[in-house]
């Protein structure tokens, strides 16, 4: 499937249109479980993000990267990885954490600021966030430069911003994956917008998806407000790294409905009707009617679902909430394996601070 | 045995011991490493264990990270350390920290091997000696052998480390000094200084290739009448306080040497550290005698720059007379 669209040509994969019409050709005719398991993920995902938004805007939460627009490709690129894969998440991911089992309660505890919400459970194969752009990008190949060395036959899903393909990282781990062979897969969410760069100040290629061809591995863009062409793309794709088939690039064309952060201002660099525009899009109205035609979707379906997303929701705020700041030993615990002396003095002169009244 | 041979016979050792240990770098595999520490261990354990990877320093310390993730114990070679720059990012935003910020899930138990330091008439970018840039970043342990025996054991308990260790190797002591070197694998443990000549009225503290300056220094001193304490770091951070501060204590007077430049050096460390928990048992400031704060000069101007035994041998002279 991959293969017959062919970025330099410009052709993109979708299979839902904006009504949510599928191509018959393509669907993947997934069952009804899937379809609406996918749906319920998209939908607590959006409900999960603006409850984030809401709380940073109540100054319960810091600074905050939503997720708003990004569900289809979050919840689809997640759905299509089995338990075997490894993901290497970017920092606007939620969606995918929801999909892949990362407990909620973590996810707002992480962007109120506390890194017991980077405790990753044991059960996930999945990596730390990473700030620095791009950077993850290395630490993906890596690890599937490992599974070649082990035999593991293991995926590596990796995900980005259109932001992230001017990074050195970008060059350097695709370039590696192409002569290592890794079982990579690297997904572009390109939502158009690095802060208050657009993407065409990003790079003077037509397609992200066609720098694959310079690396030696295929590339295909993808409708990011499309779950099934997302899902159909990365299964695709991670079949291909795990029987040995190699890198591919995916691009996942969509946009950024929030700003860039919680800290930005989008309205200083972008119109309002473009936003507008693309609200007309949205992915999780696209999978709804798509699920509707097939007769998945009702009214009282749909009520259950936001229901349970809300509680979901209302539950895993209220246990972040309730988990106290790290102590001073928590925080000095993890520099080192062990406490060097000199770190343990340092740890013995904050307690006296403290005790002393030091805030 | 030199140097370059102790530090090829740990990499030996290590891979054949422990299944888990990958050796990857820039012209490693069939060339053998551009100062032949990794001669021959192509040929013997393959490029499944010795990858020769692309010219891309970030790419090398950042797959590293990611192969720690799969169980795997890398030994990353950067070809200089004037070249670890493009890492810089790989290293201080996700090696130095991914065990603080995954709480313990992700570690990164990697060797960072590089050549560092001037003396061997390189080009420009080849005698670059920043090892502070490393000791100011939490998490890292920074090491630095001055013997082919300090090297083999220091580098199999850094290999052995659970936390991500940054190695440097004199470069200038590669070939300098043979020493017999013991065939099976040892340990030199990490975070332990050591005082290699024992001494009574100053404390002469470096590392590295100043410690063959120290004990050029020590030689002059000794005709002069001035018994000198020889103190070899080893681990340049977390630093080994205790020895430091002991050797201060019983002399009363310490110089250290560094071949970095001055400013924000390890040796303003050492000195504060010193005056923090010692003071009361000086008799003399503590002195640095260091490179200037220039860039490395290059091949003809070389000796002006890292610091020569005259220099310390006036430094020794001060604090006698102080």
């Amino acid at each position: 499937m991959i293969e017959r669209f062919d970025p330099l040509r410009g052709e993109r994969l979708q299979i839902l249109n904006d009504a949510g019409e599928a191509r018959a050709d393509l669907d993947p005719g997934l069952p009804a479980l899937t379809l609406r398991r996918i749906y319920s993920d998209l939908v607590l995902t959006r409900t999960a993000d603006i409850k984030a938004f809401n709380l940073q805007r109540q100054g319960r939460l810091g600074t905050y990267a939503s997720s708003r627009g990004h569900e289809g490709v979050q919840v689809g690129l997640a759905s299509a990885m089995v338990k075997d894969d490894w993901f290497f998440p970017y920092f606007r991911d939620l969606g995918a954490y929801v999909t892949l089992g990362f407990p909620l309660r973590n996810f707002f505890l992480y962007w109120m600021g506390n890194e017991e919400g980077m405790r990753i459970p044991e059960s996930l194969r999945v990596f730390t966030i990473a700030i620095p752009v791009g950077s993850q990008i290395l630490h993906a190949v890596g690890a599937g430069l490992a599974s070649n060395l082990r035999k593991l036959h293991r995926a590596v899903l990796c995900t980005f911003g259109d932001g992230a393909t001017s990074e050195g990282d970008f060059h350097e781990g695709l370039n590696a994956a192409g002569v290592f062979k890794t079982p990579n897969v690297f997904l572009c969410v390109n939502n158009q917008w690095a802060i208050s760069m657009p993407r065409k100040r990003q790079t003077a290629s037509a397609t992200i998806a066609q720098k694959a061809v310079a690396y030696g591995f295929p590339g295909v863009q993808v409708d990011g407000n499309d779950v099934l062409a997302v899902f159909v793309a990365v299964k695709e794709a991670m079949e291909k790294a795990r029987t040995g088939g190699g890198p591919t690039l995916i691009e996942a064309f969509t946009y950024r409905l929030a700003d860039h952060t919680t800290a930005d201002d989008a309205t200083r660099y972008r119109s309002k009707a473009d936003v507008a525009e693309w609200e007309k899009r949205d992915p999780i109205e696209r999978f709804r009617l798509y699920l509707k035609a097939k007769g998945f979707w009702t009214e009282e379906f749909e009520k259950e679902v936001r229901e349970k997303s809300a509680a979901a929701v209302e539950k895993a705020v209220e246990e972040a909430e309730g988990v106290p700041a790290p102590a001073l030993d928590e925080i000095f615990a993890y520099t080192f394996k062990e406490l060097p002396p000199g770190l343990a003095g340092q740890l013995a002169e904050a307690k006296g601070a403290h005790r002393g009244g030091g805030r | 045995m030199t140097m370059a041979q102790a530090i090829n016979q740990a990499l030996a050792k290590e891979i054949e011991r422990d299944s888990s240990v990958v050796i990857l770098g820039e012209d490693i595999g069939l060339n053998g490493g551009v100062f032949r520490a990794t001669e021959g261990l192509f040929d013997k354990f393959g490029p499944e264990r010795v990858i020769d990877t692309p010219l891309a320093e970030s790419a090398i310390i950042g797959m590293s990270l990611g192969m720690a993730a799969f169980g795997l114990r890398p030994v990353a070679e950067i070809q200089f350390m004037g070249f670890i720059y493009p890492a810089l990012n790989q290293i201080i935003s996700h090696v130095a920290r991914i065990r603080n910020r995954s709480r313990g899930r992700y570690t990164a138990p990697l060797t960072i091997r590089t050549p560092y330091g001037a003396g061997v008439r390189a080009l420009e970018h080849h005698s670059e000696s920043t090892e502070a840039l490393f000791c100011q970043i939490p998490g890292l342990t920074v090491v630095v052998p001055s013997t082919p025996y300090d090297a083999k054991g220091l580098l199999l308990a850094s290999i052995r480390s659970d936390d991500p260790v940054i190695f440097l190797e004199p470069t200038r002591l590669y070939r300098a000094e043979k020493q017999e070197v013991p065939e099976e694998g040892y340990i030199v443990p990490l975070r332990q200084a050591q005082v290699v000549q024992e001494g009574t009225d100053v404390t002469l503290i470096a590392w590295g290739a100043m410690m063959d300056v120290l004990k050029r220094t020590a030689e002059f001193a000794q005709s002069s009448g001035t018994s000198v304490e020889l103190l070899d770091l080893k681990t340049l951070c977390p630093l080994d306080r205790e020895t430091i501060l002991a050797s201060v204590r019983k002399t009363g007077r310490a110089v250290i040497v560094h071949e970095a430049p001055r400013t924000c050096g390890l040796g303003a460390e050492l000195a504060a550290l010193i005056s923090e928990h010692a003071l009361l048992n000086l008799e003399a400031p503590v002195l640095r005698v260091t490179a200037p704060d220039i860039t490395v000069p290059l091949a003809k101007s070389e000796e002006k720059y890292y610091p020569q035994p005259a220099q310390v041998m006036q430094a020794v002279d001060r604090v006698m007379r102080f």
